[in-house]
């Protein structure tokens, strides 16, 4: 094997226990709003649409919870996990 | 066009939930990371300051009752002045932790209004109760607010806060007009609906 090669392979990073939390904030909230869905299915509009007006519509908390989740996920967790990181590697 | 109030409340507690999340992550990660980023820095005071932006409509549009309107008037004014607050100090306008003191009285006003606006007993129906719990730990949590004024680096203090706002936002998710509670519902409320 070519130890140049091996030299460039990406080393899987430890992940510290606040990234790991911080990572853990928005799928569990997505998994709260699941399991909601699934235990009150009558709070799911969507899932009888006929004849709800357009706020019983546009306002399922269930889904309001998912949504929070994965914006949280996708919108804020990166740059936190990136800044977390170059901190605690400053920090060594 | 108007939204049913208990739409209201699951809209506002969409806010708050990801308040919650985002003062849950900063007391995670610490403030100095958190504000690494300058649009990090300033989005949950900016939060803060557009759900108080966002009462001046409820206290408009939801005039149940002269006591609803104020307290919603209330709420529309410590959520604005406590959150521009919190933007100020992250922008360094304000330097002492002691205006941190704002969001406890945010909290203090904030539980007293639940408590005051609710003429019901706890267990008259499902909004009801919720809001006694809300107003009670409201009132209970301003402690968290107070803490970070004196310690600002107290992480107990700051995930305490950032708790508070989750808790908040699960009340706020389980708040229905009409509904029975633990198996009561007053024949005064009115008949359930789903």
């Amino acid at each position: 094997m070519n130890a140049e090669l091996v030299s460039e392979l990406e080393v899987p990073r430890q992940r510290t226990a606040r990234a790991r939390f911080v990572s853990a904030l928005g799928p569990l909230t997505v998994l709260a709003g699941v399991i909601w869905a699934i235990v009150q299915p009558y709070r799911l509009t969507i899932l009888h649409p006929v004849g709800q007006g357009f706020w019983w519509l546009f306002v399922e908390p269930p889904l309001l919870v998912i949504a929070v989740g994965l914006f949280f996920y996708f919108a804020i967790v990166p740059g936190l996990l990136e800044d977390l990181e170059e901190h605690d590697a400053t920090a060594v | 066009m108007q939204p049913p109030s208990e739409h209201v409340h699951w809209l506002f507690a969409t806010g708050v939930l990801l308040l919650g999340l985002c003062l849950l992550a900063e007391a995670v990660v610490g403030t100095e990371v958190w504000r690494r980023r300058a649009w990090r820095a300033y989005l949950w005071p900016g939060l803060a300051f557009t759900l108080g932006v966002f009462m001046w409509p409820v206290m408009t549009f939801y005039t149940n009752s002269t006591i609803h309107m104020l307290a919603h008037g209330a709420w529309a004014e410590v959520l604005m002045i406590a959150g521009a607050v919190e933007l100020a100090l992250v922008r360094g306008k304000l330097h002492s932790p002691a205006w941190r003191l704002t969001m406890a009285a945010a909290f203090l006003v904030s539980g007293s209004a639940f408590l005051v606006h609710e003429q019901n007993v706890w267990f008259f129906q499902r909004s009801s109760l919720l809001h006694h719990l809300l107003g009670w730990t409201l009132v209970a949590a301003a402690v968290f607010p107070l803490a970070r004024s004196v310690r600002p680096r107290s992480q107990a203090a700051a995930a305490g806060f950032a708790l508070t706002f989750v808790v908040l936002a699960v009340f706020l998710y389980c708040d229905r007009d009409v509904a029975p509670v633990f198996g009561h519902l007053s024949p005064l409320a009115g008949p359930p609906h789903r």
